[in-house]
């Protein structure tokens, strides 16, 4: 479908006068639709900015990102309450991080399964399972999470650990609480399975037949195919993957909001409540006074440049590693 | 290709046509109209609706009621605390005006009415200085404050040993002070047999156990309600939290909404939170008795929280702006006022009369509704007063 130089010479060939005019009108069109994206995102940016200066102007933006305070006050007109970020700043990479080490590997592992191993009548019901998860609304997973998981699993799981050793830890210490930042990655990790699960099985089938027939045939076993030729070849797939997990996990509100229990105590174990940048926003937008509306965009603001930072980094790792690789893979 | 293309435009001309159509109807047309008939899933549902689509069509229907002709829809927002009874009201009025209301929270009230996009606006928080100044210079006049029913707020928990343990020694409820109720949402108070809690409770063999105090994560009312009346009884609560619609909580979990307190109170052991009245005892929430200004431990009732602005009447000022702190004798003393937001100038006259009707209406005959869904109405002299200040409405001429 590209348009690649012998389809525009035979189109030219045998094109109509109509057809000339009427390409660079539908090119224009193309480039309306796309510098739209642009002009959304600027204005989006540049507005919340323009709204959000105050704050950013009262705390510093440094005194912002690093402040642990946050007291809203009542003005109209002007900022009188202390704006400090870092407890939802924190809470938000922290559950997020949580939900992508444990969606990763699972993902990784259902993508091999239904695509390696799977026999054919498993294979389509899988696939089908995981795309209707990823179909489900997040209020839906807001509240399965809230009157089931994080009762009859999520807490009990959390005890488990803090009794284990490994709760001598702060991070993992008790009391096990039912709203916590370990209720919302537990969510968010089941929310962005499907998604990374999605787009790992379509890399893994584009691992050239040949690749892993070459190495069967060199007798080598399923594990080594899937650990040496399968997945060091899709690696940039899965980075791919797991950062547009990250995004919605960074940006999901309701069913974070409804779990990680509100608290701006940056508390140290994962078992305990905390806040994060989406939950704040949703919580208290509604009955705001306007200096913290300011804040709450400044918060928006930020978390637009923390996506972004993710989504620079991600495409940095690729493309260092797929010099790598592919170097690796030629040699 | 060339045939997809034409068509494209073709279509994407056609898609244009419809959005402007459509944004033209939407300004036009009321969006409210939805939201009235989602919310009353009773019968009149319809003939609302049937009403808001067609506005002149239904104002003979109301003529021949036989109301004066002078009159016209209103539009209000703001707090959600009030809309259940808000749309009983609306439906049952009597003057059958009819009333758009949105409940978008106090905060979003007050702001809708400042810019006047609204006829009114609704709120569980009385406006800051600032706030009445911007009113006199947006509209050359006052806004009026004018309180239509009170909530109290009522500390609830879930730990079935403690009532075990009360219904062992024959006490109805576990008393608590605010003093002590401060304690707990300061993380002083962890367990349930702090000996603070035992000493009000002396015959009750309080059981231990983790105490997880749980408040609201969204700015709202009752949470105004609930700190204010903390600032009033503890010193340290008013110079460390202060009072709003939102606080920097020193300790404890956050839930969004009545439900989400009511879910994390009722699934977490252990744990304490604060509700809306109504929103208790709806749902059979274990509540507790708090002990007023004057020494008695008052558990929460429709009657105990109309009590609790009757006894501070003397001390409301004119311009309505007052929190209730002090309640004594048989009153609950948490509890707040919801006010409705009116201009004192600038109305079209069949707006104003229309409103002025509504209100005086809902503080006449209001009142069954409202104690049916568990409201406290105004009561009394108080009444009175509230009355006077409807007839305030657009009685002035704007200051230019």
């Amino acid at each position: 479908m590209a348009t690649s130089p012998p389809t525009t010479e035979r189109r030219s060939l045998k094109g109509s006068t109509r057809e000339r005019r009427g390409d660079p009108i539908f090119r224009a069109i193309l480039m309306v639709a796309a510098s739209s994206v642009l002009l959304i995102l600027a204005a989006m940016i540049i507005r919340t900015s323009i709204e959000a200066w105050p704050v950013f102007a009262k705390e510093g933006i440094w005194g912002f990102l690093t402040g642990r305070q946050w007291s809203v006050g009542t003005s109209r007109s002007e900022v009188t309450g202390t704006y400090g970020a870092l407890p939802f700043i924190y809470g938000t990479l922290l559950i997020s991080f949580i939900a992508i080490v444990f969606a990763v590997p699972l993902a990784i592992g259902i993508a091999l399964f239904t695509n390696e191993l799977a026999p054919s009548w498993l294979k389509r019901p899988l696939t089908y399972t995981v795309d209707t998860l990823a179909m489900v609304p997040s209020v839906v997973y807001a509240f399965v999470g809230m009157y089931f998981f994080r009762i009859e699993v999520w807490a009990p799981v959390g005890q488990f650990i803090a009794g284990t050793p490994a709760g001598e830890v702060p991070f993992l210490s008790g009391p096990v609480l039912l709203s916590s930042y370990w209720s919302a990655a537990n969510i968010l990790a089941i929310m962005i399975l499907p998604i990374i699960t999605a787009i790992c099985r379509d890399v893994f089938a584009q691992v050239p037949a040949d690749e892993k027939n070459a190495a069967y045939a060199m007798g080598a076993t399923r594990w080594e195919v899937m650990s040496k030729i399968i997945v060091p070849h899709s690696f940039s797939g899965i980075v791919g993957a797991t950062m547009l997990g990250l995004g919605r996990a960074l940006g999901e509100t309701l069913a974070v909001a409804v779990l990680i229990g509100s608290t701006r105590d940056m508390t140290s174990s994962v078992f305990q409540p905390g806040d994060a940048m989406t939950a704040l926003i949703a919580n208290t937008f509604q009955d705001a006074h306007p200096e913290a509306i300011w804040a709450l965009l400044a918060i928006g603001v930020t978390l637009f440049f923390i996506t972004m930072a993710v989504n620079i980094t991600a495409r940095l790792i690729v493309a260092r590693v797929n010099t790598r690789v592919s170097g690796g893979a030629v040699a | 290709m060339r045939f997809i293309t034409r068509r494209a435009t073709a279509a994407i001309a056609a898609l244009a046509l419809v959005a402007v159509a459509c944004g033209g109807d939407d300004t036009a047309g009321d969006p409210l109209a939805q939201d009235d008939a989602g919310d009353d899933a009773e019968a009149s549902a319809e003939d609302d609706a049937e009403e808001d689509d067609a506005d002149e069509v239904g104002e003979l229907d109301d003529d021949s009621v036989g109301v004066a002709a002078d009159r016209a829809d209103l539009l209000g927002a703001g707090a959600t605390f009030i809309t259940p009874v808000m749309l009983e009201w609306i439906r049952d009025n009597e003057p059958g005006i009819s009333v758009n209301y949105q409940s978008i929270g106090s905060g979003g009230g007050i702001a809708q009415f400042l810019e006047e996009s609204v006829d009114f606006g609704s709120t569980e928080r009385y406006l800051t200085e600032e706030e009445v100044e911007d009113a006199l210079e947006i509209r050359g006049c006052e806004a009026l404050h004018i309180p239509d029913a009170f909530g109290g707020v009522v500390p609830a928990y879930n730990n079935p040993d403690v009532e075990a343990a009360l219904e062992a020694a024959g006490q109805d409820a576990l008393i608590v002070s605010g003093d002590v109720i401060a304690g707990m949402y300061f993380g002083d108070i962890t367990s349930w047999d702090d000996p603070a809690l035992q000493e009000l409770n002396p015959d009750v063999e309080l059981p231990g156990g983790d105490l997880i105090p749980v408040h609201r994560s969204d700015g709202s009312g009752t949470t105004y309600i609930f700190v204010t009346y903390l600032s009033s009884v503890n010193q340290r609560w008013a110079d460390e939290v202060g009072a709003g619609s939102e606080v920097d909580w020193p300790a404890g979990i956050g839930g969004n909404g009545n439900e989400g307190v009511s879910a994390e109170v009722s699934q977490q052991p252990g744990a304490v939170g604060y509700l809306s009245i109504a929103y208790a005892i709806e749902n059979d929430i274990a509540m507790m008795a708090v002990i007023n200004d004057d020494g008695n431990a008052v558990f929460p009732t429709v009657q105990s929280v109309s009590e609790g602005p009757a006894s501070i009447i003397d001390t409301i000022p004119d311009d309505f702006r007052y929190d209730i702190t002090g309640v004594g004798g048989d009153g609950f003393p948490i509890v707040g006022t919801h006010w409705i937001l009116a201009w004192e100038c600038g109305y079209d006259d069949e707006i104003a009369s229309s409103l002025i009707d509504f209100l005086t209406w809902v503080i006449e005959d209001g009142d069954d509704l409202a104690i049916d869904l568990l409201y406290s109405p105004t009561v009394g002299d108080f009444k009175d007063r509230v009355l006077e200040q409807i007839q305030r409405i657009n009685s002035v001429e704007p200051a230019s």
